[in-house]
């Protein structure tokens, strides 16, 4: 008996002990990924803030000597960089309401129907990732002009929402899947017509995974240069704009340009970030 | 309150009839249970009554209106869920309140009838909460506080008790059978668990493979199930068929079992003047064991005897076959002990030996009791055990 009273403290703080190194080992990861991710933004940054004539010091400070605006100025005053971040944010945002409006319902419909065809119809969505966009430039550019929208925001934006579609409409049904059809259907013997039911119960619920849907389409059009550059020549995106106007500056603009490019694509994650950690967090049962 | 009539219904999934030329009709105010193994079509019934599914033939009729292309939300009805489908992003106070917001009810009667509600269930003091801070009888109880806030004219149940624990469950029965009592409202409840469908149901509709098999009260139907599947489906344990033989006798018939002996029966033997090759259905509580053979007894011998604590279940081996019986706790039986078998021939329920459905109608049993007197084909299509 002894021997057993004994025993149980001891495994159990043996336990204690486990259960705290696992902890530390997570955090410890945690730290890492974040760090990886961290550094090269705020070098990125300190380099963009960084007067020109000190971009290359080494060894390199790590708090900025003194915060300049001289190189950020420069940069948002060449020739044509703020119209092209403001092309590049209606893009942006034509391509996230265009691509929700017509991926939502199809993702729903995959979730929430049994039609004929529907596996393949999955499929079919996957299979046009696997088709090499570069073919299709030259055809696209022709196309484009044919129709008069080269070298204008809605090309672009119509180019980008055909680009994020497929994973719109994966994610969102995937999204509607994990949404018990239940409670739908309880919300109508409750009252509700179909729509309703759908307004009042389903989407709330899916709302943390259709921000997640929003926030990639969103950064996928940020960040496209490929499209923006076969299709824009005089109106480029800020990606587009970049690529082509800024290979061959000094490197303290391109940090400049880094910068920029990576701010608005930050804030638009911190406000969608509740719902991201909310998708995580809470459970739908 | 409303009554319910279901005539003829059917509902195809592709080719499958999952429920096939259905008719019951619920008294206002009655508490029907729907019994069946899974896969029987109780559920679909449930929710073709609902409004859920679409029927592919026949009618539902709730109150005086024909609800057959009506929409849920127009039949006056509200159901629990098995899983109880309670709104996670709504505290429990605006769970029970949806369906009268969604009526546009005043904002005073809202608030009286979600408190009504909820203190009906006992749930008073988890109006604040969101549903992932209660526990599974919680919900379970939210669940049927957000149906009854309702005040609809047919409460829908399906399996509302399945996913609680079993001691839970027990409570929770007894705790629903008052409460329903008390409302008094027209209820359907679907289950799969035979206890629960004879302690709780004014009436008891069994299913198989999308057919009513048998309609009656709890009890009717466990002491006379119209055929073997019946009286092998209720009860725990299911009641015993033995092969035998029924002759004519000097007095009255006799029943013979082949290598087990025969029972003597007298002129009220139910047996209606039939002769030949029978199932002999009886349950285990109506059968006495003595340490004596012979006398008008069968001979047995005992398998297993298992202690309950109530009482103690015996199997025997009878003839070629084995028959569970009760004993009270205190008798003492030794393994292989040949024991007298006395069945009381007033218990008997005897079955077609072939088709395996009873020998004789009870007024209530069988398909279609709901509607009259059941016709030739609706007896001859109840499946075979």
């Amino acid at each position: 008996m002894s021997v057993v009273r004994h025993d149980i403290p001891l495994a159990r703080r043996r336990s204690g002990r486990e259960h705290l190194v696992g902890r530390a080992l997570i955090y410890l990861a945690a730290t890492l990924l974040a760090l990886f991710i961290l550094v090269p933004i705020y070098l990125i940054a300190v380099s963009a803030f960084t007067p020109p004539d000190r971009a290359f010091d080494f060894p390199r400070s790590v708090v900025p000597a003194e915060l300049n605006f001289e190189t950020i100025v420069f940069f948002l005053n060449a020739f044509g960089v703020v119209d092209s971040f403001w092309r590049s944010v209606i893009v942006a945002m034509i391509t996230l309401v265009l691509a929700l409006l017509i991926g939502a319902p199809a993702g729903y419909a995959i979730a929430r129907y049994a039609f004929r065809g529907r596996s393949g119809f999955r499929l079919v969505i996957l299979s046009t990732r696997a088709f090499p966009i570069v073919i299709l430039a030259i055809p696209l550019a022709v196309t484009y002009r044919l129709w008069g929208i080269n070298d204008s925001v809605i090309g672009v934006a119509l180019m980008h929402t055909a680009l994020a579609l497929p994973f719109t409409v994966l994610i969102t049904s995937s999204v509607f899947v994990s949404v018990p059809r239940e409670l739908e259907e309880a919300a109508q013997t409750l009252g509700c017509n179909p729509l309703q039911a759908f307004l009042r119960v389903s989407l709330p619920l899916a709302l943390p995974g259709l921000a997640a849907a929003a926030i990639f389409t969103w950064v996928l059009s940020w960040n496209d240069v490929f499209a923006a550059v076969i299709l824009t020549l005089q109106n480029p995106t800020l990606p587009a704009r970049i690529l082509t106007a800024l290979t061959q500056s000094p490197i303290y603009f391109q940090f400049a340009a880094g910068f920029v490019m990576l701010v608005p694509s930050l804030v638009v994650i911190f406000f969608i970030r509740k719902y991201l950690l909310g998708l995580w967090g809470r459970v739908v049962k | 309150m409303a009554e319910i009539r279901v005539e003829r219904v059917t509902k195809l999934f592709k080719n499958v009839r999952a429920v096939d030329d259905v008719s019951l009709t619920i008294a206002d105010g009655e508490f029907m249970v729907l019994l069946g193994p899974s896969g029987c079509g109780k559920t679909t019934l449930l929710r073709s009554i609902a409004g859920l599914e679409q029927i592919d033939g026949g009618r539902i009729v709730i109150g005086d209106r024909n609800v057959s292309d009506l929409p849920p939300r127009k039949r006056n009805i509200a159901m629990v869920f098995q899983s109880y489908a309670v709104f996670p992003h709504m505290t429990v106070f605006e769970n029970i309140a949806f369906g009268l917001r969604m009526r546009k009810a005043p904002k005073a009667e809202i608030h009286t009838q979600v408190q009504e509600a909820a203190e009906l269930l006992h749930i008073e003091n988890l109006l604040d909460r969101y549903p992932s801070q209660t526990s599974g009888g919680q919900r379970q109880r939210i669940a049927v506080a957000r149906a009854l806030a309702m005040q609809p004219q047919v409460l829908l149940m399906d399996e509302p008790l399945s996913n609680l624990d079993a001691l839970l469950r027990l409570e929770a029965r007894a705790e629903l059978k008052r409460l329903l009592n008390e409302i008094g409202s027209t209820t359907i409840y679907v289950t799969h668990d035979q206890v629960e469908a004879m302690s709780m149901g004014d009436r008891v509709a069994v299913m198989r493979g999308g057919r009513l098999v048998q309609v009656g009260d709890p009890l009717t139907i466990y002491d006379g199930p119209v055929d073997r599947f019946v009286g092998g489906f209720i009860g725990n344990p299911p009641m015993n068929f033995l092969a035998a033989t029924i002759r004519a006798g000097d007095a009255g018939a006799v029943a013979e079992l082949s290598d087990a002996g025969e029972i003597r029966l007298d002129a009220a033997d139910g047996l209606g003047g039939h002769r030949g090759p029978v199932l002999l259905g009886i349950r285990a509580e109506n059968i006495e064991l003595h340490s004596r053979t012979g006398g008008g007894m069968l001979r047995g011998r005992v398998l297993v005897v298992e202690p309950l604590g109530s009482h103690n279940l015996v199997t025997l081996q009878v003839g070629g076959e084995q028959l569970k019986a009760i004993t009270r706790p205190d008798e003492r039986l030794e393994l292989d002990q040949e024991v007298g078998v006395g069945i009381d021939p007033a218990r008997i329920r005897w079955l077609d030996a072939e088709r395996e459905v009873a020998l004789t109608d009870d007024a209530e049993a069988g398909p279609g009791a709901g509607l009259g007197p059941p016709t030739p084909e609706e007896r001859d299509a109840a499946p075979p055990g």
